[in-house]
């Protein structure tokens, strides 16, 4: 169950599992999904706390939260008001940018950082695109470039209630608030990501068409001491495709 | 009433592939112009607007990007054309996206030169703009109107304000030295007008006193026009028929056949427009919360619609010119005919007095769009002038 706690001044929707070091999971894109497995698999060893980020879900955003640095602030605000300590950070897709920006920032509450396919940086030159631009594909292509089994992605939104709804088109909207231009990245960030000085896991998915080879490899450069995992049959969301596989990775068994 | 004649100067050759291709926009590559083509259109389409002033009839211009239904790509260049090639015409920008506009001072700027130049017959339309100009522009689709109501007090200002310069460190836009010179012949602005579909910006109208104006479906003007009254009067002021515009496509003949048959070819536009590949449609934040909750329960099928007199819906895409004169979208027939549709429209919707009037739709060749102006101009439009003015009174004669 979803708890509400204010942090600098913004109404956060936090989920709260299990026990033993502590777990700062972001959310990707698509939503936290609490109801599916990744959380309760990651609570097995670890106490996870999930926030929903502004604008998804039941999270407010007001309308003075407007970028990536807003996010990176506010999750450092919310570690530091839990007394994080030696806390594993862990973000997936649109979430492994935010985790990202945190640890240029500050490291001082994480004792490793792990992302799942981040966005966030810019490799290639100007006329090459690093992370496809999925507001230009239809739903079938969106399905296609992000899943290694589309038909497991696939969510019949007929079904949903009404605040489901309102929730799902909120984070659409503010997942474009916070990356339409420069399209998911941060030219500024890339060059500071030395300051991560924490270990580092980049888990990948084989079958993601959304980042491109050579945007994988630039983070891998750029994080020099990182380990890297690819999960088979899974494609940009490996915590969704390949749960099992995804927590294993997390918990440094991959 | 006063008629605003416009097309869109469509690059109609290239029709047929792109609707084969699914997407007459964004993602359909120009190569598929012949720019020596689209140079004798575009000459065609301005001496056609140009004839209208000889006519007697107000001009509108608008604009969209990358895309064959329309070559316009910059109201103030065809209208900087025009101003000079006409006397009398008002000259009506419907207008400036000016939420995916960079510079709103560069709008401002444009928009006070063309007053000037024009001797003060510019009407200055400030538009949210179409879904699918949010990819072209690149522009942010989340909190898109916040931007919109941003730039368009900054261009009021920077258009009536006379002893600046000024500074403006809004979210958005941010200058050190507002001042822009000419400033407009219509003090303080020339008449500023919006676009809607939906009761709040009916609303938003309202409460700033602006033209509204709506296009091609008569279920949706009704509603806007209706909250613009309320709110209108909710602020004690009158609502008068000179704040409410509608767009139709309207084919006049000398019989009922040839104006039907014209305005078959010009509701191809109306056909053509929603053609465009499905994420170009409803960017994220583009529709409000609610609007797009109601979409994803209703799923695709529930897209590109429009509702005729009977609540039927009743598809763009490929509606018959009979089916959409049951939307008001479109006027057509002899002169008689089309002055009683255009007077049965305003009298349902409780008075228009703007006519928005779609004459060349693509297909419609030069004759048949200088006979279908003609035609209007001189046998439909003086029964308009006093449409609203006198209604009651002939009503009471009839």
């Amino acid at each position: 169950m979803a708890v509400t706690t204010s942090i600098a001044g913004v109404e956060l929707e936090i989920v709260e599992r299990g026990a033993g070091p502590p777990l700062l999971f972001l959310h990707a894109g698509e939503g936290l999904g609490a109801e599916r497995p990744w959380l309760d698999l990651l609570a097995r060893t670890h106490r996870v706390i999930a926030p929903t980020h502004p604008g998804w879900g039941g999270s407010m955003l007001p309308d003075w939260i407007g970028s990536v640095d807003d996010l990176a602030y506010l999750y450092l605000d919310l570690a530091d008001k839990l007394k994080l300590s030696d806390a594993t950070l862990v973000g997936c897709s649109f979430g492994g940018w935010i985790a990202a920006e945190m640890m240029v920032r500050s490291s001082a509450r994480f004792s490793r950082v792990v992302l799942a396919a981040p966005l966030g940086i810019k490799v290639s030159g100007r006329d090459e695109r690093d992370i496809a631009d999925m507001h230009a594909m239809s739903q079938a292509e969106l399905l296609a470039h992000t899943w290694a089994d589309p038909a497991k992605g696939t969510v019949d939104m007929a079904t949903l209630s009404d605040a489901a709804l309102r929730g799902v088109v909120g984070g659409r909207e503010a997942l474009c608030l916070f990356g339409w231009r420069p399209y998911m990245h941060n030219p500024r960030l890339k060059p500071w990501l030395h300051r991560i000085d924490k270990p580092a896991l980049l888990i990948w998915g084989a079958a993601d068409r959304i980042l491109s080879p050579t945007y994988r490899k630039g983070w891998a450069e750029a994080l020099p001491q990182a380990r890297s995992v690819t999960i088979a049959g899974a494609g940009h969301y490996p915590h969704w495709e390949q749960p099992d596989a995804f927590a294993r990775a997390v918990r440094g068994e991959g | 009433m006063r008629v605003w004649y416009f097309s869109e100067m469509a690059y109609h050759p290239a029709w047929d592939e792109g609707l084969k291709r699914g997407s007459l926009r964004v993602v359909y590559p120009n190569k598929v112009v012949d720019p020596h083509d689209a140079h004798k259109l575009l000459h065609r389409y301005l001496d056609e607007f140009a004839y209208c002033d000889e006519a007697g009839l107000d001009i509108m211009v608008n604009e969209h990007h990358s895309t064959a239904t329309c070559m316009t790509v910059s109201v103030p260049m065809a209208l900087a054309i025009i101003a000079r090639e006409t006397k009398t015409a008002r000259l009506l920008s419907l207008g400036n996206p000016i939420a995916n506009r960079p510079d709103p001072v560069r709008v401002a700027e444009e928009m006070a030169w063309l007053d000037v130049l024009s001797g003060g017959r510019l009407e200055m339309g400030l538009v949210k703009g179409a879904p699918y100009e949010i990819h072209p522009a690149n522009s942010n689709p989340a909190r898109l109107m916040r931007r919109y109501w941003e730039a368009h007090d900054l261009i009021l200002k920077a258009m009536s304000t006379t002893d600046g310069p000024f500074s403006w460190e809004g979210e958005y836009y941010h200058y050190r030295a507002v001042n822009i010179w000419p400033r407009p012949l219509q003090q303080p602005t020339p008449p500023v007008w919006m676009t809607g579909l939906s009761i709040d910006s009916g609303i938003a109208a309202a409460e700033r006193g602006h033209v509204i104006a709506t296009l091609l479906s008569g279920s949706v003007a009704k509603p806007m026009f209706d909250a613009y009254r309320k709110r209108a009067a909710e602020l004690g002021r009158t609502a008068g028929p000179d704040r409410f515009a509608y767009a139709a496509c309207i084919g006049v003949g000398a019989t009922r056949e040839e104006g039907l048959k014209r305005a078959h070819l010009i509701a191809d536009y109306v056909r053509t427009a929603p053609v465009v590949y499905e994420p170009f449609t409803n960017p994220p934040g583009y529709n409000s919360v609610n609007a797009n909750v109601a979409m994803l329960k209703a799923g695709p099928a529930g897209r590109s619609f429009v509702k005729d007199r009977k609540g039927n819906a009743v598809d763009h895409r490929t509606a018959s010119v009979e089916q959409f004169m049951e939307t008001d979208t479109v006027f057509a027939g002899t002169p008689d005919d089309v002055y009683q549709q255009i007077k049965d429209f305003n009298d349902r919707i409780g008075g228009f007095g703007h006519l928005l009037f779609f004459g060349q739709g693509g297909h419609l060749s030069h004759a048949d769009t200088m006979d279908n102006i003609r035609l209007f101009a001189k046998e439909v439009m003086p029964r308009l002038k006093d449409l609203n003015a006198g209604s009651a009174k002939r009503t009471a004669a009839e």
